[in-house]
């Protein structure tokens, strides 16, 4: 275990420098001159130098790339071009709505999609399996920013049951500030939530055909009981992986729902930065969102470890 | 030989969306880029099947060349998915366990791990938006894809025995992953291939959506989207039209691919992320 | 009135006849083996009988077990039956359990499924249970995963939980059928002392007829899902009815003959071969472990000459066979075929490889199901310099596959059309196409029945007659190996530890492991002094 999670551990160090080293590249190398990049064609030549002196363009590469990694590791994350204020404070007011909106999705999603797989898989070929499949077919198919748009136009617009966009804050308490999330929530949740049923669903069916079922069949356990005894834990293996997959998909299209619930999150800022120019800040949040997903999975891998004891002793 | 039900429900929507967009080369219902502000936000009616849009152009003649960016912008990114992954998982997988595997597979592991919209932001914040950078953004996340599911598929062979003899008769990697390998997993590319292609589609229109991919004149269900965002609760069928195009053709693509999986080879396992 | 009482059992799946009018009975303390080759329903007579035959399966006639009819209780009165009063093992060992469940909790649910028992108390019975299948706390606590257990083990734990709440009948599916043939003796002999000691029925599923003659107090042949012969053990094998039955034994005792090898020149020659693999490293900056697969292996192939080698699975004989073969290479030593080097550089050695050839086990992964029997054959055309075109080629093709019993016009289809056998003729077909100086056979006759097995054997005698044949056949069985080869070779962790003359070697084994394996091979009683044609 011990080794697995170092093993791990090394894995994640290694996918962060190799991270960091592309995304500086694409940001600070590809564009040949960021400074001139960030001001436009009419720069004057003056507030260009003044850029280039406060970006650190008179330091070497390896230098710069040091200087941004180590402020990183120890929260300094530059200072946005356009609002003159550290990124790491307008990081921190919009982070908490934007990992929260994450983490939520990701709960509806094996919330929803658990249940479904599970249904599906022990009514296999059956009316009920047919059912769950076809609405899964469909879910796979929707784009999450049109249905929010619909969840919108329904729940928002129609019915009135949620303001249409904005976020209220966790200071009103953690209910206020979940039902701002829940419209754009679902939205993001649905559609992986079809994915993950229709993972969930096979995983199970491939289980239920081992040999090890059918010891258990023999043990005399029902087909029910062989399920969810036996079948289950062995089935999340592969579904771990999706999830893994899934947080990364759906942090990322947090960014996009955000900006249809007008909700204040990493969406707003990256895409204002875009705008502007601000490549500082664009670097800093995509370097920031890269390491969630990345911490994140190497959450994932140690929970394959706690559900496959084989892992447990591989190198 | 009976086809399967969902190869022909998906090969239909599928053939249809095609249709539509290859007539789309030659002819339009109407002239997308004639704009008539007197005739904006009707619903549909016998003159404008779809309706038409806030600047007065017919709905479905935007629907038929947002076909084709869609499908243009997919097919490609799925052919530089399939270009390069393939081939890299032939050779992963033709030198198991070697240090070029390792490589191959980590680096997979690691475009994996980075979450892919945020990536195409990237790209097009520095690149500049327009569906060449989409092409990439998409192709770029296609390549671990292939490279998996090609080098998991292709081991399963390598310890086979018909692959033994081939290279007791001296055959070299190379010539017995294209000449045995190849042709054996040819069914599963397929298969996920059209499932990448209607992956491709929904990642298409979302970038289109947030401005990041095919930009104006040419039109894109992600953009027609966007523009009827404000206009949803006047007239809802300008945000309907479009977002209905992606799921039906979203849909009968993944039909197809799961009808071709039941023709071609029902053991067949497609990853759908 | 007996413990299982099978009667007049149809059975159907899909609409598919499997089992036709089976009948057959079990008694308390008895075993009972049913024997016949693939296809012939033995297996589908146990899952009927445990009530877990496939969907669309449809069953007449009756199974009673001590007086009352599965057939025509429901499924959970089924449930409740089984693990309880029916309990069965499996063939595969290896995949028969769970593997993120420790083998502790695994027994202890039979026990906790049927009983309301305490965790504890089902834990400490399953111990208990687990000691007596030989499994002692000492070396297998209850806290182990399936993982760390050898297969023999594994089949140990299934055992155990087959027979946790002492059931009235164990049905066994080949149970030693994966197994080595040391381990499954230990295993037979296992089942023969729960048999007795618990009292209960024992109903053996097997296609090994001398298993079933070790072991069974009585058999039941079946053929294409009909029961064909069934009697006392002792007195079917002496007095023998059905022709089926006949062909059976004779197949399981088939002697081929060999016409007498050359003068010894030699053929392949191995000098001090050792093969290591690298293993994991121990601890991060630890050494790597090295493990020998082959340790110092030296051996010499005559012309002409049949050379056997044996050994359970582990031992290193397919890395031995990869090595000869050229498709890795070796840590020291030498491997010549023909006085030249398989290895040159770090490079196969193709003029030497021309003259080699192989055949291996499976029948159904030999071959690219893509392409026609004519590709299929010709492949190892590539190792030659200028290969037949044209004319010349179809003259090939034809050749080899007359040679193997098939005929010209087969080398149009596809490798499907052909049954088990037929595929291996038509390896052989591709292993004989270049008129190579040596041919391996690596366990080329381990999959088929035993019947198909015996044709085999003669086409390879046959062969050899006809042509200057040399080989190396590589297998597990050991009555196969005794009448295939001229001399033999016994392989034990790598080495060779014995060799010499394959009669010689059987009949007076000189090395501890050799007798230890011939020991365990289970033996059919020698009828083939009593006249015969008579």
């Amino acid at each position: 275990m011990m080794r697995y999670t170092m093993g791990r551990l090394i894995s994640l160090c290694l996918s962060l420098i190799v991270a960091s080293i592309v995304i500086f590249t694409v940001v600070e190398v590809v564009p040949g001159d960021p400074a001139a990049y960030m001001l436009g064609v009419n720069a004057r030549p003056d507030t260009l130098a003044a850029l280039r002196s406060e970006l650190g363009l008179d330091m070497s590469l390896p230098e710069r790339y040091f200087a941004w990694t180590t402020g990183m590791m120890q929260g300094d994350f530059g200072q946005s071009y356009t609002y003159r204020t550290p990124i790491a404070a307008m990081i921190a007011d919009r982070v908490w709505v934007s990992l929260p909106l994450a983490l939520f999705a990701l709960t509806l999603t094996i919330v929803i999609a658990f249940p479904a797989g599970i249904y599906a898989a022990s009514r296999r070929g059956k009316l009920g399996d047919l059912g769950v499949m076809g609405a899964t077919q469909l879910g796979v198919a929707v784009p999450n920013f049109w249905f929010a748009m619909i969840l919108v136009m329904i729940f928002a617009i129609k019915l009135r049951w949620f303001s249409a966009g904005g976020f209220a804050g966790w200071e009103g308490g953690l209910l206020s500030g979940l039902k701002s999330l829940l419209l754009p929530a679902v939205a993001l949740a649905l559609p992986q939530a079809a994915i993950l049923a229709r993972v969930m669903r096979s995983s199970l069916l491939d289980m239920l055909g081992e040999d090890f079922i059918r010891t258990a069949r023999a043990k005399g356990l029902s087909r029910r009981q062989a399920l969810w005894r036996h079948a289950l834990r062995n089935a999340l293996i592969p579904v771990l992986t999706i999830i893994g997959l899934q947080f990364s998909f759906l942090l990322a299209g947090g960014i996009v729902i955000e900006q249809i619930f007008f909700l204040p999150g990493l969406g707003r800022l990256i895409f204002q930065a875009i705008s502007a120019r601000d490549l500082i800040v664009v670097e800093s949040v995509v370097m920031l969102l890269v390491f969630v997903v990345i911490v994140v999975n190497f959450v994932i891998d140690l929970t394959y470890a706690a559900v496959d004891p084989r892992l447990r002793l591989r190198k | 030989m009976r086809l399967p039900r969902s190869l022909l429900i998906g090969g239909f929507l599928s053939l249809l969306f095609l249709g539509g967009a290859a007539l789309s080369l030659f002819w339009t219902p109407y002239d997308i880029e004639i704009l008539s502000i007197s005739s904006r936000l009707q619903t549909p009616s016998a003159m404008h099947w779809l309706g038409t849009d806030q600047l007065g152009r017919d709905m479905l003649s935007m629907v038929m060349m947002g076909t084709r960016t869609s499908i243009a912008v997919a097919l490609l990114a799925v052919g530089i998915g399939m270009g390069l992954g393939v081939p890299l998982g032939l050779l992963a997988a033709a030198r198991r366990g070697s240090l070029l595997d390792e490589v191959i597979m980590r680096g997979n592991d690691l475009i994996f791990a980075f979450p892919s919209l945020v990536i195409a932001i990237l790209i097009t914040a520095v690149f500049g938006a327009g569906a060449m950078n989409a092409i990439i953004a998409i192709g770029i996340f296609n390549v671990p894809v292939f490279a998996r599911l090609t080098r998991g598929s292709a081991l399963s062979f390598w310890s086979r025995d018909f692959i033994l003899a081939a290279r007791v008769s001296g055959k070299s990697a190379s010539r017995i992953s294209v000449e045995h390998i190849l042709p054996n997993i040819a069914n599963l590319m397929i298969v996920q291939g059209t499932i990448q292609f209607s992956l491709g589609i929904l990642a298409e229109a979302a970038l289109s959506y947030i401005g990041l991919g095919a930009q104006p004149p040419i039109a894109s269900w992600g953009r027609m989207l966007a523009d009827a965002q404000t206009l949803a609760s006047i007239a809802p069928h300008v945000a309907l039209v479009p977002g209905m195009a992606i799921v039906l053709m979203v849909l009968g693509l993944n039909l197809m691919g799961d009808g071709l999986r039941d023709l071609l080879d029902p053991r067949i396992r497609v990853t759908r992320t | 009135m007996s413990l299982l009482s099978i009667q007049n059992l149809s059975l159907s799946i899909h609409g598919t006849a499997i089992l036709h009018e089976v009948s057959l009975d079990v008694a308390a303390g008895e075993i009972v083996a049913i024997t016949g080759e693939s296809g012939s329903g033995k297996s589908m007579t146990a899952f009927a009988t445990m009530g877990l035959l496939p969907q669309g399966a449809q069953t007449s006639g009756k199974i009673a077990l001590e007086g009352s009819n599965l057939l025509a209780l429901s499924e959970a009165q089924m449930c409740s039956l089984r693990g309880r009063r029916i309990g069965m093992v499996f063939q595969e060992p290896m995949t028969a359990l769970n593997p993120v469940q420790t083998i502790g909790a695994q027994v202890a649910e039979t026990i906790r499924i049927h009983e309301k028992v305490s965790r504890h108390e089902a834990l400490s019975r399953a111990r208990a249970m687990l000691t007596r299948v030989g499994l002692p706390e000492a070396r297998f606590p209850l806290g182990r995963y399936p993982h760390e257990l050898s297969g023999g083990q594994r089949q140990r734990v299934v055992i155990a939980m087959a027979i946790a709440l002492r059931p009235r009948l164990l049905i066994a599916d080949e149970p030693t059928t994966a197994l080595d043939v040391t381990t499954q003796a230990r295993i037979l002999e296992l089942l023969r002392d729960l048999t007795k000691d618990f009292g209960m029925g024992l109903l053996m599923i097997t296609h090994d007829l001398a298993v079933v003659a070790d072991l069974a107090d009585r058999i039941v042949v079946m053929q294409r899902g009909r029961v064909v012969e069934t009697g006392a053990t002792t007195q079917v094998f002496r007095d023998m009815h059905h022709p089926y039955t006949k062909a059976l034994f004779a197949a399981s005792t088939h002697r081929v003959d060999l016409p007498k090898p050359p003068p010894p020149v030699p053929l392949l020659e191995v000098r001090n071969v050792t093969r290591s693999y690298r293993g994991a490293r121990h601890g991060f900056f630890g050494p790597r472990l090295e493990t020998q697969a082959v340790k110092a292996v030296s051996f010499t192939l005559n012309r002409g000459e049949r050379l056997g080698l044996v050994g359970e699975s582990g031992c290193g004989k397919s890395t031995l066979t990869r090595a000869i073969l050229g498709l890795e290479p070796v840590q020291s030593g030498v491997i010549l075929l023909g006085g030249a080097p398989v290895w040159t550089g770090n490079l196969p050695n193709l003029a030497v490889r021309r003259q080699m050839q192989v055949v291996f086990q499976d029948p159904y992964g030999s071959f690219n199901p893509r392409h026609r029997v004519s590709r299929l054959i010709t492949e190892p055309f590539h190792l030659l310099e200028n290969p037949p075109q044209g004319a010349a080629r179809s003259a090939k093709i034809a050749d080899a596959l007359t040679a193997v019993g098939l005929r010209p016009e087969d080398a149009d289809k596809y490798s499907h059309e052909f049954s088990g056998g037929q595929r291996q003729r038509l390896a052989i077909a591709r292993a004989l196409i270049n008129d190579p100086a040596l041919i391996v056979f690596d366990e080329a006759v381990s999959a088929l029945d035993v019947s198909v097995r015996a044709q085999v054997l003669d086409l390879l005698a046959e062969l050899c007659r006809n042509r200057p044949l040399s080989y190396l056949f590589i297998s597990h069985d050991l009555s196969v190996v005794r009448t295939i080869t001229d001399r033999v070779m016994v392989m034990q962790a790598g080495e060779i530890v014995e060799q010499g003359p394959t009669e010689q070697v059987f009949a007076y084994p000189q090395h501890p492991y050799t007798r230890k394996l011939l020991a365990a091979v289970p033996q059919l009683p020698d009828i083939r002094k009593a006249p015969d044609a008579s």
